[in-house]
């Protein structure tokens, strides 16, 4: 049986930034599709350089637990995992629509199927919206909401903005929400003046980050204008100049990410149905019928 | 020994069986039955199951080890010491447990039902301490948990820092679960451990593994060999990590730095080490200058201590009214109040 390895960023200063991670293995191990299920982390160990070592598998579904396609998913994660004959245009990709590539990693003998990344993949639109149903406890929520999607963004990776506008082009086009936005940390249009942006009396805002850390949890609630000082929290929703701002933390801890997981490796040939069924009735809002 | 162990046993002498000086054979004439004490051949069915139910110990040896991937089945024997002890030697040990050190885990293996071998990891701190005083688990994946976080419950970003918390113990673990368990305290050392016995292990040298690197990273190619030396010394030596250093700056350039006493190897620079690089190399960046501050001897020696007691990790140990310890708090808060405002040695000179 094949088996899967979850590359994510990690952390060398935050224990809870390898939480998701964790989670979303376990997940999928329950589901049962693959005989071996590994983490491993750019900061944390086993590190990318030594991971593939470490699963008895001769065939390995690598599916990278990053939001955006870029400088790890094209760079970093292929080099450190020794992948040979590795090219970013393997993935035909314009930023948004990586798929897999077949490959061999250098220091063991095995075949990869190297995937794009979660946070590109189709099926994670599904996730924001099935956060913004957590978030409000609400699994029709919709009609009178705004919905913000918010990256990092940055200027030195253009890829970085095209997985935000990417998600929320796909959720408005649900039709779903009243409006929807892409907001971002480091570039126009910015989160911190979300309620210019939006009409709604309520709005959701979900950051595409895969962990909760700094940023989602201290830089966005205090930009936004839910708390002055972080470490004095918030109530969700939170009122700010007359909206209600219902702000969701990293999509990354939705447990409906393991679907995203598995759909990659779906994509890239394993034979993962009967897990992605389990993960599916698993991880959905039970009254999420949509 | 059980039945079905030694029906699995009859099957597989048709292909020839060979186990830690057991050897068992099929052919027109028969069975054969060797141990390094009993050797007889032509057997029939029956005395073949006789003189295998006589020997139980290497039929249910040579089944425990059917099927073990190799890099668990070095490993696990090594557990139970294999190499130096005979099977009936090891079932007879096996009883009360073999030990072994990994790091700061005790792997104990004693004999299961039918001859199969049960594991039990705990912290080597815990070696004397009662079952019932430790925090029971099974699962694998919940070292990933006890492992994230020291006793004082700081984060851990390194795996084989000495500073695994203790007062818990796996119990019950068949060997390939052990393997699992060890992998989630110390990731692939168990896969690197086994290369380095076959003669495979890859090391990457601190050269190669800094021309590697992209981004941010990229300046660590920067650094001489002094510095990598001083990294080295500042990061991988076993009051830091547990791993023994197998790399050095380059494979002509060993560095003196001590590489360790751990059992398993480290095959290249990790992540914290390359980070670390990285603020040296930015530090190396500067020029030296010269600078003059009035001190008295002991002040000036007490420097000396501050910095010594916060790289050797004293700082908590130091005694709250032991003020003739220079790197003392009130000691500490004393030099700032009398020599330093706003942070900076009053009347500090940079000498030109």
């Amino acid at each position: 049986m094949p088996a899967l390895v979850i590359v994510a960023h990690g952390s060398h200063l935050n224990p809870g930034s390898h939480d998701p991670t964790f989670t979303h293995a376990d997940t999928v191990r329950a589901a049962g599709a693959f005989d071996e299920v590994r983490e491993a982390f750019w900061k944390e160990e086993p590190s990318f350089r030594e991971v593939l070592r470490t699963v008895e598998s001769e065939e390995v579904y690598v599916v990278p637990l990053f939001v955006s396609e870029g400088y790890f998913t094209e760079e970093v994660i292929p080099r450190e995992l020794r992948l040979e004959d590795w090219d970013v245009s393997l993935w035909d990709s314009d930023g948004t629509d990586a798929d897999t590539a077949t490959l061999t990693a250098a220091d063991v003998d095995k075949t990869i199927h190297y995937c794009g990344p979660v946070g590109t993949h189709p099926a994670m639109s599904d996730v924001v919206v099935q956060r913004a149903e957590s978030v409000t406890g609400d699994p029709d929520v919709g009609e009178g909401f705004g919905l913000a999607v918010v990256g990092h963004g940055t200027n030195r990776n253009e890829n970085s903005a095209k997985a935000i506008h990417y998600h929320a082009d796909r959720v408005r086009e649900m039709d779903r929400f009243d409006e929807v936005n892409a907001l971002f940390m480091d570039e126009e249009p910015e989160v911190d003046d979300v309620t210019d942006y939006f009409e709604s009396e309520d709005v959701v805002v979900v950051p595409l980050f895969v962990a909760d850390g700094y940023h989602t949890q201290e830089d966005i609630p205090e930009d936004m204008g839910l708390t002055d000082d972080y470490r004095e929290g918030y109530e969700t929703p939170t009122e700010v100049e007359g909206q209600r701002i219902w702000y969701a933390g990293a999509v990354g801890t939705e447990p409906l990410m393991a679907d995203v997981l598995l759909e990659r490796a779906a994509d890239a040939g394993a034979d993962v149905e009967e897990a992605l069924d389990i993960v599916r009735k698993r991880t959905a809002t039970p009254a999420a019928g949509d | 020994m059980n039945d079905s162990q030694l029906a699995a046993l009859r099957e597989a002498a048709a292909d020839g069986v060979t186990c830690d000086g057991l050897s068992a054979t099929q052919d027109d004439s028969g069975y054969a039955f060797v141990t390094p004490e009993v050797s007889h051949d032509g057997l029939s069915e029956e005395e073949f199951d006789a003189l295998a139910t006589e020997n139980p110990w290497f039929v249910s040896n040579w089944h425990f080890w059917r099927g073990t991937s190799e890099t668990n089945e070095a490993f696990l024997r090594w557990v139970e010491h294999a190499s130096e002890l005979g099977v009936r030697e090891r079932y007879e040990t096996l009883v009360d447990g073999l030990t072994r050190e990994w790091g700061q885990l005790l792997v104990t293996a004693t004999l299961g039902t039918d001859g199969e071998r049960s594991y039990e990891l705990r912290h080597t701190a815990d070696a004397a301490t009662a079952v019932t005083g430790l925090d029971s688990y099974h699962d694998p994946r919940e070292a990933r948990e006890i492992s994230t976080l020291d006793d004082d419950g700081r984060y851990r970003p390194l795996k084989t820092a000495p500073s695994l918390q203790a007062g818990w113990r796996f119990g019950d673990l068949d060997g390939r679960d052990l393997v699992r368990t060890v992998e989630f305290f110390y990731p692939a050392t168990v896969a690197n451990w086994y290369r380095e016995q076959v003669g495979k292990l890859d090391v990457s040298h601190f050269r190669e593994t800094a021309e590697r690197q992209t981004g941010i990273y990229g300046v660590i190619d920067d650094l001489d060999v002094d510095s990598v030396e001083n990294l080295a010394e500042a990061c991988c030596v076993d009051s830091q990590c547990l791993k023994r250093r197998e790399w050095d700056k380059d494979e002509e350039t060993p560095l003196d730095a001590p590489r360790g006493d751990g059992e398993f190897p480290c095959r290249e620079p990790c992540s914290l080490v390359v980070a670390a690089a990285r603020q040296f190399a930015v530090l190396e960046g500067e020029e030296t200058r010269t600078y003059e501050v009035e001190l008295t001897p002991s002040e000036r020696s007490q420097l000396t201590e501050l910095v010594d007691a916060v790289a050797d990790g004293r700082v908590d140990e130091i005694r709250e009214a032991d003020v003739g310890d220079g790197a003392n708090r009130y000691r500490a808060r004393y030099l700032r109040a009398k020599r330093l405002a706003d942070g900076e040695f009053e009347g500090l000179r940079e000498k030109r």
